[in-house]
């Protein structure tokens, strides 16, 4: 369904994404892991059609970002790092708008606000402004916007990152319902959110994948099935190894 | 080319989203304190004794150029601030329908600024014969110059994430769209010996001298081919730079 191929990102002088290729296919929650700075917030923006790729290409349910970038858009759900909603809106408005925006028209435009809303659990919030909102709120009416059309390919740039320990709990169990049917990429710098959701990972640091396999798989790496020492290992450089 | 069904649902939410803040009414009311103060306090409108709006439009190049960027500041530089523009721009719609949509709100605003200004028009009529022709063509002129001052604070906005700066740059554009055209800098620069024929040239460049003309009662084809292009230019650069910058 996602088919990411030797993409490329060159910023002037910096080398951020250095050829990175991977498949998603129906079913699978793959876990795009690495330290900050690794590359995983432009990967995923070249994915969505947010930035160009120096190199390569990345193709959505057959639909070549690059060549058809609107029609890939379409079969694309994306909920942004720190979950950007227009903070003046209410939930309603602002999911009535992302409806209209994705071509739902007449009272589908209701239905599919109404199953947004309850799918992401808004309920409790839908008529409020989104910037009286907690952080978990917003995360979930990003969230909601991102599943409203139900779309096949679902991107989520670190879905959890600073909520709750109940925050993380609800988000991961709102991406777990819709596994099933979609394919999910999920970039995380949160090892535990593999062992909660994933079916695979994805481990890239300085912009290159240097391990590709099921969360046991890495696993297997350390004596002790340490996770945290397999992500160390993978991603921490020799001089900073010996510190 | 365009989806308008895209540009349409982009127009409402930016249209809906000024007046979703105090902003909007801060603004209208200025806008009409404003033109109204210069009208009847400096321009003397009572003491002419003539019914035209002449006074009314002479001041109009004026208020827009410093309450058109304050309208405008906000269009691409809040965007990237909160990051809004990465959810915009991943949506199935195209750079240049969020553009377009974004643009017609702002001067859609603009404009009902300036259909409150209706009292006047009204007191003209009461008080004397104004030629309506003149009236409407003053009109049509002020929407398009203020058409040309939007797109300019559309893209000044885009330039930086930060609205003071786009701001600052949309003022120093329209300043200067409109004072090489003003008459006392136009025969301040022929007086330095500068040939006539330059002179013109770049006058004719100005926002001022074009809308010179309508306000006095005259549409000419040329006028509002200039004022069309001002914008479409501004919006192909506007479209150019948040392209380029969008990710900064």
């Amino acid at each position: 369904m996602l088919t990411v191929s030797n993409l490329e990102k060159r910023f002037g002088p910096i080398h951020a994404v250095k050829g990175v290729s991977f498949t998603v296919e129906k079913g699978e929650v793959l876990g795009f892991l690495g330290p900050n700075g690794a590359g995983k917030s432009t990967t995923m923006r070249m994915i969505t059609g947010f930035l160009p790729p120096t190199a390569g290409t990345a193709s959505i349910c057959g639909h070549d970002i690059i060549s058809d970038p609107v029609a890939a858009k379409r079969c694309l759900g994306y909920l942004p790092e720190n979950a950007p909603s227009y903070h003046n809106m209410t939930v309603t408005d602002f999911l009535t708008f992302i409806a209209k925006i994705r071509g739902f028209s007449g009272t589908a435009v209701r239905e599919a606000v109404e199953s947004a809303i309850a799918k992401s659990r808004l309920e409790p919030v839908r008529s409020q402004t989104i910037e009286t909102l907690s952080k978990g709120y917003r995360q979930r009416t990003c969230f909601a916007q991102a599943i409203l059309h139900d779309p096949q390919v679902l991107v989520m740039d670190e879905p959890t990152d600073g909520l709750d320990p109940n925050q993380k709990f609800v988000v991961r169990e709102m991406i777990k319902e819709m596994a099933a049917d979609k394919a999910i990429i999920i970039s995380t710098h949160i090892l535990e959110e593999v062992d909660a959701v994933c079916t695979r990972a994805i481990v890239i640091a300085d912009g290159q994948i240097v391990a590709n396999g099921t969360p046991d798989e890495l696993r297997s790496r350390d004596p002790q099935g340490r996770l945290d020492v397999v992500f160390r290992n993978l991603t921490m450089k020799e001089d900073q190894n010996n510190v | 080319m365009y989806n308008l069904t895209n540009v349409k649902t982009i127009f409402h939410r930016e249209f809906k989203s000024y007046f979703n803040s105090p902003v909007a009414y801060v603004f209208m009311v200025a806008f009409l304190v404003l033109v109204g103060f210069l009208t009847f306090g400096v321009t003397m409108y009572y003491e002419r004794r003539q019914a035209n709006l002449t006074p009314f439009f002479f001041w109009h190049p004026w208020v827009y150029l410093l309450l058109v960027p304050a309208a405008t500041m906000g269009v691409w530089a809040e965007e990237r601030r909160t990051g809004t523009i990465e959810l915009l721009l991943t949506l199935p719609v195209t750079l240049g329908e969020a553009l377009v949509g974004k643009f017609l709100a702002a001067w859609a605003f603009i404009g009902i600024a300036l259909g409150l200004t209706f009292p006047i028009v009204l007191t003209t009529g009461w008080l004397g014969q104004p030629d309506w022709g003149a009236v409407f063509c003053g009109y049509l002129g002020s929407l398009l110059l203020s058409g040309a001052c939007v797109a300019i604070g559309v893209f000044a906005s885009a330039l930086s994430r930060s609205q003071v700066i786009g701001f600052v740059i949309a003022l120093a554009i329209c300043l200067f769209m409109l004072i090489i055209g003003f008459d006392p800098v136009i025969n301040a620069v022929a007086g330095w010996g500068v040939p006539a024929s330059i002179v013109n040239a770049v006058a004719s460049c100005s926002l001022m001298q074009h809308f010179d003309s309508m306000r006095r009662g005259v549409i000419d084809f040329y006028d509002i081919a200039y004022y069309i292009g001002v914008m479409v230019f501004m919006l192909a650069a506007a479209h150019a730079v948040t392209d380029n910058r969008k990710a900064s």
